[in-house]
This record gives structure tokens, sequence and C-alpha cells, in this order.
């Protein structure tokens, strides 16, 4: 029930790059699952509201107060790839070295 | 106020357009965090665990935020859900530490307003994104290029506001633009400085058939970071679709990219899939239910609109309609103006307001004059001169001009310049001069012909450079030539 | 030294009160047991104690310096910080969690960091990315999961008493398992800023420890009587937490569940136990109810379509930028998709793909928004059943614990273990799981739950039962132990 190529889809969204071998066993495992879970899509629950949380609380606020930042050293200690300033990342849209 | 003459064609098509408006809001502190907001600082100076996106950090919403938020609802006259709530828009990119922005989607704050003759689609909240810098040849990661991320903007609090497709034309919509930048400014919860992106305008293009009530296909246009480029950027792109759709061909749903130095419009690579935000609630948030005292603070808190001021300076002073909105809309001009006014009661309202809108604007330009040199009571005292016929319209002009270049009070440059208008004394030899070498022209005034006059009084012009006043020369050449 | 060992956290830190022992001494005591850890209990040491009470605001803090094993999905400055995963492999956070911190003040130092499923995404502990766990009732048995390294080092002597994280079920069925008692509170009652986060609407720390009482002393402290404003969905709890001293169930109306304890997933040794706790109930003066929760049996389905949901966006910051593991070969496509390839494990790739499908475009409706009304239904379930009962029990795991990969292959079969205590998580509501009795030589635990904020009623009647049932929480005291059968 769900496929090859939705399963890439998926992937893509997640950013999550799949061996062939995990594709399949993505495809069954996740198909597994969902079969299970069909049992709530035949449930009527149309006139119940959803829940997003069990708290009940409303305008839960912070005042607009400064607190200490990190130092930048710190803030970049554990970037796998920093310079002395930022976080070095490979441009949006720069082409790859060698495609995958 | 700019007005644009266009030549009567027969347009097949009309535009209609739309404006996406983001606002960095002016808190002291970031939207969910306790950093400082900077504008400018040395990179990543201004994060902490929370706005890098650590893990198990958490968000607390900003309470100013709220208030300024509700303050910019009010303003725009929209309706507020009693309860809205914040979701995750799901999509990755560097400049966006935890791979989902915090905003608002099906039930934002605000929705259904309007300004000025434009309405309001919705207003709502959320956080704005880092800042992504290239860096440039020696950045490079594998021989690709590289871009290195700063955080000090990420999460600054953001105001969305989304208006109805209600403007027709680029001119209009910079109009507008101009309108709501007056309003915020004047609310004072934002910069709205759009070289430094505190305001930032993308807009919603489609053209459709004069007189029909159907929408074409739209186009996004990104990054039009001044009125200018705004401007250039929709009627190309008005254009653009014209040239499509009169070839025959269909305009495309894409995002187009504004190049400010080639003032063309290019789309933006396409993604590698279609746009699935995946919103879903944010479960570390809870809702946002604006209480009553909540919103009598923000109500409170609202100074005098660019709108109503404007109605206010044609009702009370008299202005008209088109220098009264040109005073309220661009409010640094009103406020200089009222505060002249207000220097002495005696200044005249119209010859002021004209000075304002008219002679100073053409000086300086989009400047504000509160940041020139020119003091609003030196003006105030520069058209009180003018109604005192103490100095000459041109000679005013050489006044003010002085004023712009080096500040200075009025009087003391008429002095040291020698611009007071000529007295009587000097001015009855220079009149019987010029009648003296105008006989013809002398005769014919005598005889009736009253144009004739121009010639002598503009000998006596000459002569004083200016300084005669015109109805004064008249009168004494009538009486000169026994016609008084 | 060895009797110092046997002491409840409780009883040792009324020691040290009282003059008795010295926090050095207990610390160095539990110090050298786990670092004979032998069962994958510990991810981590620190190099040396924790200088004294260094976030200790009183001189003689009620905690008494008893050290506390943390699970490692909590944050704490400096210190590796992995939640089982490879993708945080020598991530040290700039700052550390409000549990974590709370705990320290009232003087329980940092022992050191337990072992979890990664991410909290499991119920064997087979999926953290360093080791498996063994569990000390049968080493080739699982120690249940999440939080399996924090109940096993409990279980073990190898640590006092633990805190660990609970979403579906991860504090109370590895407390189950391991015969200890695993209380998870109400949602919103301990404070969630610094633990990493797993399904944000649900997740909950709470204590894992030999009895009751220390069950009792860690959560005050963790609710600290104020909410922590660094979390927008934390609360004030509205009363004190007490040390439970109840010794009978006078007067309580106790619900039964048929939908959760007769399931046909409940094993029948776990049946059996769960019905002579029943009559222990009676016998203490509680009044059994039969009482329905028509919805219960959807919870599961609701919670693997929200939680993993959840996660599909709290796993994303996880991008090779800022912190951890990055790999890729040079455009940003290939860095997001091989770090998060290289970095996660089957089981949080399976969830995030399994969120991520829920939530995307034309699906929605049909299993998150869905999902989200079952959730209400759950949570109306539970408030008419607290109309007529006080209290809900339940057998806490369909199971005692399983062997070691004799669930890795079927996920849906590992999902089941969370059959009993999803649907209290769903609806925010605390529940304790207790140490019952025996199954096939291993622990059964008793899940007992109550209305919001009804910590104290739960405890107290926790407390009576554990003093009925008697059940001595040491593997190594039992006869069999020595020569482990099977
Ligand atoms: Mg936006
Ligand atoms: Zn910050």
């Amino acid at each position: 029930m769900i496929d090859r190529e939705q399963v890439l889809h998926v992937a893509r969204l997640a950013r999550l790059e799949l061996t062939d071998a995990e594709v399949e066993r993505m495809a069954r495992e996740l198909s597994g699952i969902l079969d299970h879970l069909e049992r709530i899509v035949e449930l009527d629950l149309d006139h119940v509201e959803p829940t997003s949380h069990v708290v009940a609380l409303e305008n839960v606020l912070r005042p607009d107060e400064p607190r200490p930042s990190l130092a930048r050293e710190r803030a970049l200690a554990g970037a796998p790839d920093a310079t002395d300033s930022g976080f070095r990342v490979p441009s949006p849209g720069a082409a790859a070295a060698n495609g995958s | 106020m700019t007005t644009v003459t266009t030549t009567p064609t027969e347009r097949a098509y009309e535009p209609v357009i739309g404006l996406e408006i983001h606002v960095q809001l002016r808190t002291q502190t970031k939207m969910f965090c306790g950093c400082a907001l900077s504008f400018g600082d040395d990179p990543n100076t201004h994060t902490c665990p929370v706005c890098l996106g650590h893990p198990g950090t958490l968000p607390v919403p900003n309470a100013e935020a709220i208030h300024f938020a509700l303050m910019i609802g009010l303003a725009l006259e929209c309706e507020l859900a009693p309860r809205s709530i914040f979701h995750r828009k799901n999509y990755f990119y560097p400049d966006l530490p935890k791979g989902y922005q915090i905003s608002q989607f099906d039930i934002p704050l605000w929705r259904s307003g309007r300004l000025g003759d434009v309405r309001v689609h919705r207003v709502h909240l959320e956080e704005d994104a880092a800042k992504l810098v290239h860096a440039g040849s020696s950045g490079r990661i594998h021989g690709a290029e590289a871009s290195v991320v700063d955080f000090n903007r990420g999460g600054t609090p953001l105001v969305e506001i989304v208006t109805e497709p209600d403007l027709s034309s680029s001119e209009q919509a910079g109009e507008w633009l101009r309108l709501l930048r007056a309003t915020l400014k004047r609310l004072g919860v934002s910069d709205v400085n759009m070289d430094e992106g505190s305001l930032r305008c993308d807009a919603n293009v489609s053209i459709r058939p004069v007189g029909t009530a159907t929408l074409g296909t739209k186009t996004e246009l990104k990054n039009m970071n001044s009125f200018r480029f705004l401007e250039r950027g929709i009627a190309a792109e008005v254009a653009r679709q014209e040239e499509l759709l009169r070839g025959g061909g269909e305009v495309e749903q894409e995002t187009l990219h504004f190049d400010p130095r080639t003032g063309g419009l290019s789309a933006l690579r396409s993604k590698e899939e279609s746009h699935d935000y995946r919103y879903f609630p944010e479960p570390d948030l809870v809702p946002l239910a604006p209480t009553q005292a909540m919103i009598d603070r923000a109500r409170t808190a609202l100074p005098e609109l660019p709108g109503a001021r404007a109605q206010r300076l044609e009702r009370e002073l008299g202005l008209p309609g088109d220098v009264a909105r040109l005073l309220a809309f661009r409010s640094e001009l009103g406020d200089f103006y009222e505060s002249a006014l207000s220097a002495d009661g005696a200044t005249d309202p119209h010859t002021l307001a004209s000075w304002v809108t008219v002679e100073l604007v053409a000086r300086l330009g989009d400047v504000d004059p509160a940041e020139s040199p020119v003091a609003p009571e030196a003006l105030a005292e520069l058209v009180r001169l003018i109604s005192a016929r103490s100095v000459s319209g041109s000679a005013a002009k050489e006044v003010l001009d002085a004023m712009v270049a080096d500040g200075g009070r009025p009087e003391a440059i008429v002095v040291e310049r020698g611009l007071g208008l000529a007295g009587a004394g000097e001015l009855d030899a220079v009149v019987d001069r010029a009648i003296e070498a105008n006989p013809d022209a002398a005769e014919k005034v005598r005889a009736g012909t009253a144009k004739a006059m121009g010639a002598i009084v503009g000998a006596v012009m000459r002569e004083t450079k200016g300084r005669a006043d015109g109805g004064e020369v008249q009168r004494m050449v009538r009486e000169r030539l026994g016609l008084g | 030294m060895s009797e110092l060992l046997e002491l409840t956290a409780a009883r040792a830190a009324e020691c040290v009160r009282a003059g008795e022992l010295s926090p050095a001494e207990i610390f160095s005591a539990y110090r050298e047991r786990a670092e004979a850890d032998d069962l994958g209990a510990f991810l981590w040491l620190p190099e040396e104690p924790p200088r004294p009470a260094a976030a200790t605001t009183s001189a003689d803090p009620p905690l008494g310096g008893v050290p506390l094993a943390v699970k490692d999905i909590f944050c704490v400055e400096g210190a590796p910080t992995t939640a089982g995963s490879r993708i945080l492999d020598g991530y040290r956070p700039p700052y550390t969690a409000t549990p974590v911190e709370r705990l320290a003040a009232a003087g329980a130092p940092m022992l050191g960091k337990t072992n979890m499923d990664e991410f909290a995404m499991g119920s064997s502990n087979e999926n953290s990315a360093y080791m498996p766990v063994r569990n000390p009732w049968s080493p080739d048995r699982v120690p249940g999961g999440s939080s399996g390294g924090s109940a096993a080092a409990v279980a073990a002597g190898l640590a006092p008493w633990s805190i660990g994280t609970d979403t579906g079920g991860s504090i109370r069925q590895p407390a189950s398992l391991c015969g200890l008692v695993g209380l998870k509170p109400t949602y919103g009652a301990v404070s969630r800023y610094g633990m990493i986060a797993f399904a944000s609407s649900l997740d909950q720390c709470g204590p894992i420890t030999r009895d009751v009482t220390d069950a009792a002393l860690l959560l005050r402290h963790l609710v600290a009587g104020r909410r922590d404003p660094c979390d927008s969905t934390s609360v004030d709890f509205p009363e004190e937490i007490e040390l439970p001293s109840s010794h009978d169930l006078g007067g309580l109306r106790v619900g039964v569940v048929p939908e959760l304890s007769e399931a046909a997933t409940i094993d029948a040794g776990v049946k059996a136990v769960f019905d002579a706790a029943l009559e222990r109930i009676e016998e203490l003066g509680g009044g059994v109810e039969e009482i329905s929760l028509p919805h219960s049996e959807h919870g599961l389905s609701a919670y693997y379509v929200l939680a993993p949901a959840e996660a599909s966006a709290n796993l994303s910051r996880y991008d090779g930028v800022r912190f951890g593991l990055r790999s890729g070969d040079g455009d940003l496509l290939s860095l997001y998709e091989r770090t998060r390839a290289e970095g996660f494990g089957d089981e949080v790739k399976r969830r995030i793909m399994l969120g991520t499908y829920a939530l995307s475009s034309g699906y929605y409706e049909a299993y998150y928004g869905r999902a989200q009304r079952v959730r209400t239904k759950i949570a109306e379930d539970f408030r008419a059943a607290f109309e007529r009962v006080d209290l809900v029990v339940t057998p806490t795991s369909p199971s005692v614990a399983f062997r070691l990969g004799e669930r890795t292959a079927d996920p849906m079969a590992m999902y089941m273990s969370d059959y009993c205590t999803v649907p209290m998580s769903l609806a925010g509501l605390p529940a304790v799981s207790i140490p019952a009795g025996l199954s096939e030589d291993l622990p059964v635990g008793l899940q007992i739950t109550g209305p919001a904020f009804t910590e104290n009623r739960i405890l107290a009647a926790a407390h009576a039962l554990e003093r009925a049932f008697g059940f001595d929480s040491s593997p190594a005291r039992r006869p069999a132990a020595a020569a482990p059968g099977r």
C-alpha cells in the first residue's frame, strides 16, 4: 500500500538517503505499520475535536528582557565545519563536485 | 505625491497584485529566546542554545512581540482570532536551525483588515531565518562553493502581513507600501528599513483581460528591497506577462527573483520536490488567546495613524487632500510640518505646507527633514517673512538653499546676503529709471494696455535681483503714470 | 560497603543527614560499581566526581549527595550527550537540562549517563547506536526501553536511583521488566527543557527507583514546587509531593479495564500476577470495579502516528551544520541526506519516514488529524472513568522481559510492548509501574494511573501495595541469581 515511489518521495522530504535494499524494506515495513493504523481510519470521528495539547494553558509568555548570549567560540565549538566567525555549509544551489 | 501620466492605450489586460510583507519587530530580544536583537554586529555573537536549535531546547514567546503584533492588527483594522496557535513549517535550509520555522498557519492572530483602499487578508507572527553569507572564492568545500551561516538574525520576531489582490499597478503598490511603512513607523514597532531588511516585500502578480473578474496564473516576485525595485519589478513582470499572453503563451506559476543590477527577473532554481511544508501544531507552545487586558494595552499604545492624520489635516487646517496625505503618509514630513506650525501660531498653514511638501522635499528627497540642518522653527520663520512680504518668493528659495546647506536662521541669511525686499526709498529711483528706459511700454500702459506693464516691472526686478515686491512695483508705476 | 549499596536512596540520604555516611563515600562506592558495569547500562562516566555541590543551594541538601544515573537524553553542560545516537557522537551541550540541574541543586549529583534506545525510540534498548543493554535479572534478555540503561543500572545496584523519560511507556515498561518503580508524571509537571525531544506533546521525565519512596522523593525535587520558565508547557504542580506512608487503600475505588488487561496480547503469566494483585487490592480495602476505556485499544495506532510525526520534525535539526556528525560529498543535499543516513539507525529512520508520510500533503487528515481525534476520545474515556473510580490499574507490559533479538525483525511486535502504557501518555495522565510479582522468574509490573496531578494519590496506593507485595527489587539477592537458568 506504500510503494517504492512514495518511499523515495518521503525520504527526499525527510532528507534521508536510502539504499535500494532500505527502500524495499521500508516499503514493506511501512505498509505493515500503516495496515495496522488503518483501524483508526475506520473510526467515526467526524464531530470530535483534535487534541494537540493536553495541558490547559494559554498565553505562556516571556518578558522581553535580554539574557546573555553564548560567546562565539562556544557557539561554534561543536560545529563540524566552522570558520572563525560562522558555520560553513555548501552553498545552496551549488552543484556537487561529484554527483551522487 | 508621485503623479504618473499614462498615455491612454487600448489595454487588453489589467494587473492584479497582492503583497506579502515581512516586518521585523523592534523588540529587545528574539521571538523565542532571550538573545538581544542586533544589526550589523559580528556574526554569531547573538546566539544561544535555543536560537541555534540545540537538542532539548524549547521556545518561549516574547510578550512584547505579541503586544506589537496586536498593535499592528488594530492599526490595520483586522479581526482578532480569539485563540490562535503556532505551527511548525517544515523544510531544510542552512539558515533554519531547527529544520522548521515556527509560524502561524490556519489560525493566524488577525485576519480581514484594511489599510487605505487595500484589504488585508491576514497578519501573523513568526520567527526570522538566519543569514547565509556567500563565503567567496576562498570558501570552498570539495571544490564546491561554500556559504557561512550567521545566526544573529535567526529568531528575530517577524510579523507577516498578506494583502488581498487589490492593487492594480506597480505605482499603486509602491504608494500603498509607503502608507503601510508610514503606519508601522508611526506605531514604533519596527525600523521599517528596506535596505537593512527590517521591511521586506514580495509581490504576487497576475494579469487578466480588462473588465473580467477571473484571476490569471500568478507569479511570486521576491527580493525587491526598495520602493523603486518593487515598482520596477512589478512593472517588468506585468510587461513580461502581457507579452507572453499576447504572443499566445501561458504564464507559468513560479517564483521570480528580481535582480536590482539588471532590473530583470529570473526564475529561482526549482526545488527538488514540490513544496510540502507538513505544517502541524507546534507542540512546544500553547495557544495564544489575547486577554482583554492585552488588547486594551495595545489599543492604548496606538498613536494617531497616517490615515487619520490626513483626514485631520484636511479637516482642521483646510489643506488640500493630496498635500494632507503626503504629510501624513510620510510621517516624518508631517511631524516636521506640525512641529514648525506649532513653533509660532502666526505661520500660515497653507504656505507652510507647500514649502514643506514642495520646496523642502525638492531639496531633501527621501531624507528625513528632522535629520537635515533645517530646523522646523527656522522654516516657520521663513514662511512668516514671505507672508509679511519681507522677502520675495524667489529670494526665499535662495534662503532655503542656504538653510539646507548650512542651517541657520532665515532672517540672518536675508541680512547677510542682502536678500530683503527693496525699501520704498530705493525703489523710487529704480522705478523712475525703468519708466524712462521703456517709454513705449509706459505709453501703452497709459493708453490702457495693462499687460505692457510687464516690461517695466521686469526691468525693476532685474535691477533689484528679484528683491522687489511685484504688486508694490505695479502700484508705484501706475501712480507715476497718473493712473493711481 | 556492600551494606551501603543495599540502602534505598532515601535511606542513604537519611544516613548522610544523620552523619553516618558521607556523600563522598556513597559517590565513590557507586562510582566503582558503575565502572564495573558489564550490562551496557552506562554510556559515560565522568573522569572525576562533579565538584561537590556546585549547583547545590544549601549546605545540607535534602537528597544528601546520593548520586543519580541520568538517561543520556538529558543535556548536561560539557558532558557527552548522545541520546543513544551516532548523529550526536561527540556532542557536548553548552547548557544543562532543568531536571538534572534541579536534582543536582537538591543534592543528587550526576553519577553518569545511561544507555538508551536511540532518541528514545524503542522498547528493548536494542536500538542504541552504541550497544544493547542486558537485563540484570537474566542477561540474555532485554531490560525494556527506551530508558533501559537507567533501569538496568538501578536494578543491578550500579546506581541508587535514576531518571528516565517516558513518551509511550519508556519509564514504566523498563521499570516493569527490571522489577523497579517507574513513574511517568502528569504531562507538564516536570520541565522538558534540556531533555532531547522525541515527541514533544508526550515526553515526560520521571524517576526509576528501587521503591516508591525514592520515586516520590525524586519527583518532589523534579517538580520543585514551581514551573520552569524555559518550558512553555510546564505548570506549577498544585500541591507538594508527599513521601507516601499509607499501608492500606482505605475506600479507594480502583478501576480495571478489560480492553487493556484482557487483551489477547497480554501473556498468561502476566495476567496471573495481575489477577493476584487485584486480590491484594481488595485485601487492602480497595474496591475493584470494572470500567471501560472503549478507545484505549486504538491508543497504539494513534500513538504511532502522533509520536513519529512530532519526531520527524524534532529530528530535522540533526543536519550536520551546527553540531554532531557531518557527511556528504560537498553539495547541500548530500550533506543533509548522507549525514542523516549515516547518523540515524534503522528504527529512527523508520519513524521519521512514518511521521513524514503521516504529515505529508494529502495524508495529514487521514492520519495525523484522525490520531489527534482519537487522542481526544481517549482523554474523554479517562475523564468518564474517573467519575466512577479513583484509580485505574492495568498490567504495565503485556509480557515479561523478552530475549535479545526476539522482536527486532518485527517492528509491530515491538510496538505492542507499549499497548498498556500508551493511553495514559496520550491523555497526559500520571502513571506508575511497581513490581507486583514474578512470572517465569522475571518481574511483572502493575500500572496504577489516576487523573492529572494526582501523583500523591497514586504514590500512596503504590506504597501500600508495595508493602503488601513484599517484592525484593534486587536480582542479586535472589537465590536463583547465582545460577541463571535457561
Ligand atoms: Mg513568512
Ligand atoms: Zn538565542
